[in-house]
């Protein structure tokens, strides 16, 4: 098995601590969370940190709770706990839809919500979640706090807004009426990366909720801007929640990414894949807001 | 630096660098050679070991993120001399063949039982979906996870009996 | 041997006690005092020559011990070395590297990580050549001569080779009403066992042995080689196989790092461990398949199977490292005829070299006999849609019968035994095959896509007759030697190496079902050259055909041997003992009998004994099989299909097995268990492939998919029993079946499943990706980087 090249270490033992580390140490020093984005990276040594900042004891970044209408999510959260979650299974089905099919149980165990999101591999299926769902980024750094919209936290394949010196610390996300939620993903195998994802948030109004007030379409792995379908959301507000609109969505999302081919198929297919998964997570998320769910 | 983690019950206090993967610290400065390794990339789970209570790929935790916590590994499994009911499942129900995936795969289902007691086919597979069997094709160590989930209702009731 | 006390059936594994404590060895278990870690440091490049090789800053590293280079081992004659077929290969780059990963240079360090970090410190020059990755442009004019180290070597051709009749084959053709024709990759895949390949080598200086634990499916075949090859004295080589974390064939070949781990051991003084990573192992172990196919079936038209034929190109990478009898470099290939009753039929296998790494038998295959049967399985397949026919009924009206057995093909195979036609109906049932059609119309009606694969095949195992089968000039015969100690225990030794197969309790079922003992007083002694008799190891499913055999006849021996004894004993004439439950008994008169227990102790004791019987109860041989075995199966795949997406599910998977005798059913269970995983996998997800400039894209297993629980199915598994006719107890062997079988069932069932669309073949592995291609009518080659 390939083995990290030498580092140094450092425990935090609280935020403040965690952010005095890396001020102390520099650009080259990096955060350890749950260390299943970073350790696999540094086995192969494609990233080389100095120091590794251990922020695993940091229990007071481990949470989830509901709090003035937004749901709020600690960074440092497992993914296993988002996904047992019962309040986040029912408020956005989304993020259970893409927590099941994110790598493997095992895995989940350990891996972190923040540290996903701070690999930012544009197949990172929670950075699409999070798009779709218009969430906030939190980030700490020593002075204070600022909030991110979520399309505006990735800068680039593996790059963020996180300075060197700074700690993604929270997740939120706004808890609105008539909502409703979904994930949909192909996978050559369970656990794989997707071939191509997409995850849909929609709030309905009207009678029979069948008025699109707002919708949040997120895809993953199709070379997306901000993980997002900017262009699909402009259409389908105000439109009636239908197949036709849906459709017409899926096909709008599609003509605005720009897959790229690999081993996981050519691009034609991934940009159908990202016209179809649109269709189908907004299909299931409108029927799950009509339902209540 | 110096860690302290307590496998299977016993305290080990150690030099390492930083560096060095919790599966490494167990098999090579510990010699429990139990726990294997199969991959470079986190996706054969030959590493499972539980941490903390919780199953996590072993080669993909530093021993450091360790210190002062706690490992069992397949050395711990067993009661004593008596094998712990899934290690007898998986004798009776042919759930290894060459052995390697096998301690992984025994943790996770001990963890699976803990939580639930009594699972499907469907979610034991879902369970140990992250873990690599060469030799078996699965449906060997689902009936191993299965006849041990039996047997150890079959032993409440009887303590329940017994209570009576 | 009355069936109440019979040895053989579900007996639990002795070898389970020490692998579920987690107390197995296995070869990275092992630390001996003094022990040095070694890495290999490989080449990023598939095609290049050698400028420089700079080690100055890397033997300055404080815990490098010692370092080789392709330089180092030219001095010992030791750059080279042969492979197992009648080719060389470099065991460190010296003039040019061929594939990427190829080892250039060797690191013996204090630890593995130390060693890790010197291959950081090595600094190799190269001047990159141009690369040809791709098998159908291999021979071009103008290729890229990649074996320029063969004086005379015609550009990347290997060799040529064929089987049958060519002009009976092409009359046939000629009057058939009907012909298909179709193209078929069976692309590259990789036995990936789950334990990498590795190795402890220690020299000891002051005696001159050297001891090697290592990942070998063939020990002893290992330790002849280092013989004549390092010229060590073949008498002071010892290999050790321990316990192996599966070997499907991945574990034949010596490997690079194996000798240099020796040669470091020898440099240094002290044992050195080299055990590869992951990426190492799929990037220059032996790899599997890599077959380009073009299958040819000619039939009348009401469904008579008449011949068949095809032409291959065989890549074997860089060198030609292929392991497979001597006369056969196409393996068994020319089994493609399968299961049925042909007229004629002819095949030519081409072999080419490519930048790629050497194999090409390995992950079950049973020396090609994987390639074969997905052709034969394929076209029956294509000819069924072509005439409209089902293709169950297709495959009856045209298996061989019981009746024409022995039989003899069209390409010289003399398949001794079976009842086809009793298989497939069972399989059949199993399924519930009409309800399955019925169920598919239903489905196509409403816009949902299920399919059902059939797969029948037979093939040819447990390599072979020493007239016809040798491996660089060793006959692939293999030795047992058994010994009863005075209380009536027994150990027997044999020459095959399990790696999870099972062999420390079926072969001890073996000796006690001939011996009347119980398998718990039967202790198996495998692995270990210095314990075992010489053979040739473990792979093309020749365990229970050749090394089973040898058990028995060896019992035998020891039970004939015991029956003079006993003879003496009872004072009896040998000729009126006869062998009843377990003794030696006079016949008409049974409270005169003795156990074996009895008798051993009887043979070392004062007892008198006639001239020329020898006090013991020990024996040995070596079994010369007088054919191979022949087991078949019939299986049948239940897929659904989502034909917008391409994802395929498998719903169920039954599979009727006939290996002959059953030693032990749950085993053999076991073992089609595994090979049905394999099937899954190189049907729907495993594939090594490479971009123009050689990069290998199934480095690792993010890249290089394996099934999971997920993707498995419950495995529905039936058997008949036609007992193999030469093998002492009938038992045919299974390793390799399930892996051979199933992939044409996967792939059928798909092609099935989205027959509406006009899909007449899509090649492996069948990812949504491939399948969704297929289906828009623009296939991609899965083999190549995808645009």
């Amino acid at each position: 098995m390939q083995v990290p090249a030498y580092v140094e270490y450092e425990k935090a033992t609280s935020v403040e601590h965690a952010l005095a580390l890396l001020a102390r140490f520099g650009p080259e020093a990096r955060i350890l969370a749950g260390g299943h984005s970073l350790i696999p990276m540094m086995k192969l040594r494609l990233a080389q940190p100095e120091t590794l900042v251990d922020i695993n004891g940091l229990s007071e970044l481990s949470y989830l709770t509901v709090t003035g209408g937004e749901l709020r999510i600690g960074a440092l959260t497992r993914h296993a706990q988002l996904l047992a979650d019962p309040a986040v299974g029912g408020q956005f089905a989304i993020l259970h839809d893409a927590e099941q099919v994110i790598a493997d149980p095992v895995v989940r165990n350990w891996g972190t919500i923040g540290g996903s999101l701070c690999q930012a591999d544009p197949s990172e299926d929670l950075s699409a979640a999070f798009a779709a769902l218009k969430a906030t980024m939190v980030i700490q750094h020593p002075g204070g706090s600022r909030t991110v919209p979520a399309r505006d936290f990735h800068t680039g394949p593996y790059e963020t807004v996180v300075a060197p010196g700074e700690l993604l610390t929270e997740i939120r996300i706004a808890i609105r009426p008539g909502g409703g939620s979904a994930y949909a993903k192909v996978g050559r195998r369970a656990g794989d990366w997707p071939v191509g994802a997409a995850g849909a948030a929609v709030w309905l109004d009207g009678p029979d909720g069948g008025h699109i007030a707002d919708a949040g379409i997120g895809l993953t792995a199709v070379g997306a801007e901000h993980f997002a379908a900017a262009e699909a959301e402009e259409f389908l507000r105000g439109a009636p929640a239908t197949e036709d609109s849906f459709a017409r969505a899926g096909q709008i999302a599609a003509e605005h990414c720009h897959p790229v081919s690999d081993q996981r198929g050519p691009a034609g297919y991934k940009r159908h894949l990202a016209e179809e998964l649109t269709i189908r997570s907004l299909r299931r998320a409108a029927a799950r807001a009509q339902n209540g769910a | 630096m110096q860690i302290t983690v307590t496998v299977n019950g016993t305290g080990y206090a150690r030099e390492v660098e930083a560096r060095l993967l919790l599966i490494h610290f167990l098999r090579d400065e510990l010699r429990l050679t139990g726990s294997h390794w199969g991959c470079d990339t986190s996706n054969c789970g030959a590493c499972v070991v539980w941490l903390d209570e919780t199953p996590v790929k072993s080669c993909t935790v530093l021993a450091a993120m360790a210190d002062g916590r706690r490992v069992r590994t397949v050395e711990g499994l067993a009661h004593g001399d008596e094998l712990d009911a899934v290690q007898r499942g998986f004798a009776e129900c042919h759930g290894l063949q060459c052995g390697f995936c096998t301690p992984g795969m025994m943790l996770t289902a001990r963890w699976l039982l803990d939580h639930r007691p009594d699972p499907s086919a469907a979610e034991i597979r879902e369970a140990l979906s992250g873990q690599l069997c060469r030799c078996t094709g699965y449906e060997n160590i689902v009936r191993s996870v299965q006849w041990a989930a039996r047997h150890e209702a079959a032993a409440r009731a009887a303590d329940g009996d017994d209570a009576r | 041997m009355s069936a109440t006390n019979s040895a053989y059936g579900p007996v639990r594994r002795k070898e389970d006690a020490r692998f579920l404590r987690g107390v197995g060895t296995f070869v990275d278990d092992i630390a001996l005092p003094g022990m040095l870690h070694g890495a290999v440091l490989r080449s990023p490049l598939a095609h290049a020559r050698i400028v420089s090789v700079d080690t100055t800053a890397a033997e300055a590293h404080p815990k490098v011990r010692a370092i080789i280079t392709g330089e180092v081992l030219e001095q010992r004659k030791l750059a080279w070395m042969p492979t197992l077929s009648q080719d060389v290969q470099a065991v460190l780059a010296t003039d040019k590297v061929r594939f990427q990963g190829q080892e250039v240079a060797f690191v013996v360090a204090e630890d593995r990580y130390s060693a890790r970090d010197a291959l950081e410190l090595i600094d190799v020059a190269y001047d990159p050549l141009p690369v040809v990755v791709d098998a159908t442009r291999a021979l071009d004019p103008g290729a890229p001569l990649i074996r320029d180290d063969i004086a005379e070597q015609p550009g990347n051709h290997i060799f040529d080779w064929s089987a049958g009749d060519p002009a009976a084959t092409d009359a046939v053709f000629a009057a058939a009403d009907v012909v298909v024709t179709q193209d078929m990759l069976y692309p590259r895949s990789h036995p990936a066992p789950l334990e990498t390949c590795g190795a402890v080598a220690d020299m000891d200086p002051v005696s001159g042995k050297l001891t090697v634990w290592c990942t070998s499916q063939a020990p002893h075949a290992h330790r002849t080689l280092y013989s004549l090859v390092a010229g060590l004295p073949e008498h002071k080589i010892r290999i050790i196989s321990p316990d192996i974390g599966g070997g499907f064939g991945n574990k034949v070949p010596i490997y690079p790092g194996y000798l240099c781990a020796i040669v470091g051991s020898m440099l240094t003084g002290q044992p050195v461990k080299w055990v590869e990573d992951r990426s190492e192992n799929l990037m220059s172990t032996a790899f599997a398949r890599d077959y380009h196919m073009h299958g040819e079936i000619a039939a009348t038209r009401d469904g008579r199977i008449l011949g068949l034929r095809a032409r291959v190109l065989a890549d074997h990478g860089a060198f030609n490292g292929s392991a497979q009898p001597t006369k056969f470099p196409a393996g068994f290939f020319h089994i493609f005829t399968g299961s049925y009753d042909l007229q004629a039929a002819y095949c030519e296998v081409t072999g080419v070299y490519t930048n790629k790494a050497p194999g090409g038998v390995a992950y079950s295959c049973s020396f090609r006999i994987a390639e074969g049967v997905y052709l034969v399985e394929r076209m029956v397949d294509r000819l069924a849609a072509e005439l409209g026919m089902d293709p169950a009924g297709l495959r009856m009206k045209n298996l061989l019968r019981p009746e024409q057995f022995p039989y003899t093909g069209p390409t010289g195979w003399e398949y001794d035994s079976g009842n086809y036609p009793q298989a497939l109906r069972l399989a059949l049932d199993l399924a519930g095959y009409p309800e399955l059609r019925r169920e598919q119309a239903e489905k196509r009606e409403r816009g949902e896509y299920m399919g059902i694969g059939l797969s029948f095949f037979t093939e040819g195992v447990g390599a072979g007759p020493r007239k016809h089968m040798d491996i660089l000039g060793l006959g692939m015969n293999d030795g047992a030697d058994l010994r009863v100690y005075p209380t009536g225990k027994a150990v027997l030794g044999i020459s095959v190496q399990t790696q999870g197969q099972g062999h420390e309790t079926t072969f001890a079922q073996l000796v006690a079902q001939e011996l009347g003992l119980s398998p718990d007083d039967v202790e198996v002694v495998h692995g270990d050259t210095d314990r075992t008799p010489f053979g040739l190891g473990t792979y093309g499913s020749r365990s229970t055909p050749v090394s089973g055999a040898a058990a028995v006849v060896v019992a035998r021996k020891v039970r004939e041997r015991a029956r003079l004894i006993a003879a003496a004993m009872l004072e009896a004439a040998p000729g009126d003992l006869e062998w009843d439950g377990g003794r030696w008994q006079v016949r008409g008169d049974p409270e005169q009998g003795r156990t074996i227990a009895e008798i051993a102790m009887a043979a070392r004791s004062s007892l008198e004994l006639p001239d020329g019987v020898e006090g013991h109860l020990d024996a040995e041989t070596v079994y010369n099989p007088p054919n191979l075995t022949f087991p078949y199966g019939a299986y049948i795949c239940v897929a659904d299909v989502d034909p917008v997406t391409g994802e395929v599910t498998l719903r169920r998977f039954v599979a009727v097995d006939d290996c002959g005798v059953r030693i032990n059913p749950m085993i053999v269970e076991g073992q089609v268990h595994g090979g049905l995983a394999d099937g899954v996998g190189m049907a729907l997800m495993q594939v090594i492939s490479y971009d123009e400039e050689g990069n290998c894209l199934g480095g690792s297993f993010m890249d290089y998919l394996l099934p999971t629980s997920l993707e498995c199915p419950s495995w529905e598994l039936g058997a008949t029993v036609t007992p193999c006719p030469h093998h002492p107890v009938g038992a045919k062997g299974v390793g390799e079946s399930a892996t051979v079988g199933s992939p044409a069932a996967v792939v059928n069932a798909v092609v099935d499943a989205l027959r509406p669309f006009g899909l007449q073949h899509a090649d492996m592995p069948l990812t949504p990706a491939n399948v969704w291609c297929a289906i828009q009518g623009r296939p991609v080659r899965p083999d190549l980087a995808i645009k």
